[in-house]
């Protein structure tokens, strides 16, 4: 009791049973989907068309991930979806934590405009600027190449908002202050001052970008094609679209694009769960 | 602010000429000291090679000082020109041109071929059923996928504050649907909700007794459906985002909540929601926009991921719609009209969630 009370009154107590039986519920319902993927994934298209459904392992996973992989161009579109996400992601780190840097501690003229400018579009859908960019593909005859998707995601306006807001606080000023009467030129002093002081939003920005990425499906889908050079998400809507008519194959390959961020998260749950939380109290 | 870099920048030249005399001075030791001093002032000083190093070390360091003073005063445009760069060319420019290709006739075929139709296209789009069909859905599908998710991340969040034993792990549980992208949830998802007795949830209504529902023909019933993936996927995520928000509320406030009486509800529902305002209408914009965006799950729900949105476009977004257009029909600009007709809805709202976040900062 006097722990109880010494811990505040309300909020840290202890769930109660009825707690964890709602929170288990939860955990049920946002796993079953992926672990039946992956049971579908290991049967055969009769099986899945008979009642009841599976609730267990068959016997058929590895042969449907082998033709996933190949018939599907899912081996392509991992390695693919790799090249892409991890320059998007280096990319928008860290541009936006140099532009970001600037807009937090440093002045210049039209900053404030500038910075109105990003605010003001970071929540523009990608809608409003795909007509032009595949006319701009067109003309560059970039269809179905990588740098087709790698180059329009190459910056976000809401990364430099979150480097912005995060070194605003995270990096006194009186230690830039200090380099710059040292006589420390720009780049020693954002690579000794302004990076190790970013480093934590760094990451958390680049796992978000990152998840992001992987994920992206509007723009993919029109720029590249699932025969050329399909992203993960191109692939799995040619196996939308019923190229492959065989279900445990196309469960196959939604497992196959998932299972990069779920080993991800299983291994760096943790981080990522306190990158959201941090980003969240952040933004 | 502005007074620290032209301070900085001042103060590096005079130390580089305070510098400089020392050193001279440190030279000419060795010989006739007043000689020196006055070789390193006039310069006209013969046989000593001092005068002219001590020239050229001046040119140096002025010369280091003069690139220092550009170093402060240019970095900032250095430091924001890639983003910039690619923000113009990948995110600005595409975003006005979407906006003048919007007043033109563009052939998907040959989308650099114009030609001037002024507002036609936006005239076209209000006369046509479909358009109206998918502003409608849109809104729908948002409701029944916002509403209900936010509600449930609420109280899941609640559940999360308590002390409990595993809480990261159910916190990485809830959060890996985030992680799984919309095509792959969507593929999972049809197949559950496959329309005869041997789909999941078919499968499962049966238990209790209930007919098989054609979850993909029905109006409604394809709208619940296509709402439950985008439920599904973001529940978790903004749970997490209103725990960290429930974590930042100061004790005292559930303290002195406590001692006046207030039970476990009261203290919910007077002290948590009031100070997660801010964070509930933040969610609830981005949520919006999301749901205005919608897009991957509705066409790949449909039969063959045809853009469609079902066989009666039940269940057509006007992001499919816009896609429809464009890449089915070929009428790059009518998509465009409809692009630009999202974003006003968009503008739209934020002035709304203005207005409203106005209001309750100006009642609380």
């Amino acid at each position: 009791m006097t722990r109880l009370k010494k811990r505040g009154a309300g909020r840290q107590l202890h769930g109660g049973k009825v707690a964890y039986a709602v929170l288990i519920l939860f955990t049920i319902g946002s796993l079953f989907p992926l672990v039946w993927t992956a049971i579908a994934a290991s049967r055969n298209n009769t099986r899945l068309a008979e009642t009841p459904p599976p609730f267990w392992f068959g016997g058929n996973l590895f042969k449907n991930l082998e033709i996933a992989w190949t018939d599907a161009n899912m081996g392509t579109a991992l390695v693919n979806t790799l090249v892409v996400a991890g320059s998007v992601t280096v990319g928008t780190v860290l541009f936006s934590t140099l532009a970001g840097f600037a807009f937090a501690k440093l002045r210049f003229r039209f900053r404030g405009l500038l910075l109105l400018l990003v605010i003001g579009t970071m929540m523009v859908p990608p809608q409003l600027s795909v007509v032009p960019l595949f006319m701009m593909v067109a003309e560059f005859g970039w269809t179905d190449q990588l740098q087709s998707v790698i180059l329009p995601t190459l910056v976000s306006a809401f990364g430099v908002f979150f480097m912005r807001q995060y070194l605003i606080e995270a990096l006194p000023t009186e230690v830039i202050e200090a380099a710059r009467v040292d006589g420390a030129s720009s780049v020693r002093l954002i690579w000794h001052v302004v990076f190790p002081a970013a480093r934590p939003a760094m990451a958390v920005l680049g796992m978000l970008t990152f998840v992001m990425a992987w994920n992206d499906f509007f723009w993919p889908i029109i720029a590249l094609t699932q025969g050329g050079e399909p992203t993960v998400q191109v692939a799995l809507a040619g196996l939308g679209r019923g190229q492959i008519p065989d279900q445990s194959v196309i469960m196959a390959g939604a497992l196959l694009g998932t299972l990069p961020l779920l080993i991800a998260f299983v291994l760096f749950g943790k981080q990522i769960v306190g990158g959201i939380m941090q980003g969240a109290v952040k933004g | 602010m502005t007074d620290i870099p032209s301070d900085a920048s001042a103060a590096a030249p005079s130390t580089g000429e305070e510098g400089a005399a020392p050193r001279a001075r440190a030279g000419t030791l060795a010989g006739d000291g007043r000689e020196a001093v006055a070789g390193a002032r006039s310069g006209s000083l013969p046989g000593a090679a001092d005068p002219a190093a001590d020239r050229a070390a001046e040119r140096r360091r002025a010369r280091r000082s003069r690139r220092y003073r550009r170093d402060v005063k240019w970095s900032p445009y250095a430091l924001i020109a890639p983003f910039f760069l690619f923000f113009i060319a990948f995110g600005l420019f595409p975003l006005l041109y979407t906006g003048w290709a919007s007043l033109h006739r563009v052939e998907l075929g040959s989308p650099t071929d114009m030609e001037w139709v002024g507002l036609r296209n936006f005239s076209r789009l209000m006369e046509d059923d479909f358009f109206w069909n998918a502003l409608r859905n849109t809104f729908t599908i948002g409701l029944i996928s916002t509403v209900p998710q936010l509600l449930m991340a609420l109280g899941l969040a609640h559940l999360l504050h308590y002390r409990l034993r595993g809480s990261m792990f159910f916190r990485v549980a809830i959060l890996t649907p985030y992680a799984t992208s919309v095509a792959a949830a969507t593929l999972v998802f049809v197949l559950m909700f496959s329309r005869t007795d041997h789909g999941m949830i078919n499968w499962a209504l049966g238990l209790v007794g209930i007919d098989a529902v054609d979850w993909q023909n029905g109006d409604w019933t394809a709208q619940f459906a296509v709402s439950s993936i985008v439920i599904w996927r973001w529940t978790g995520y903004n749970a997490l985002i209103y725990l960290a928000a429930m974590q930042a509320i100061p004790n005292d406030l559930y303290e002195s909540a406590a001692l006046d009486g207030a039970s476990r509800w009261q203290q919910f529902r007077h002290v948590t929601i009031p100070s997660l305002r801010p964070t509930i209408l933040f969610t609830c914009v981005v949520s919006t926009i999301g749901a205005t965006q919608l897009f991957g799950e509705p066409l790949l729900f449909n039969q063959g991921a045809s853009p469609t949105g079902g066989s009666d476009h039940q269940f057509q977004t006007l992001g499919l719609y816009l896609y429809e257009q464009g890449w089915f029909n070929q009428h790059l600009g009518r998509s465009s009209a409809i692009a630009w007709t999202m974003f006003l809805i968009l503008v739209l709202i934020g002035l709304l969630n203005w207005a409203i976040s106005r209001w309750i900062r100006r009642s609380s």
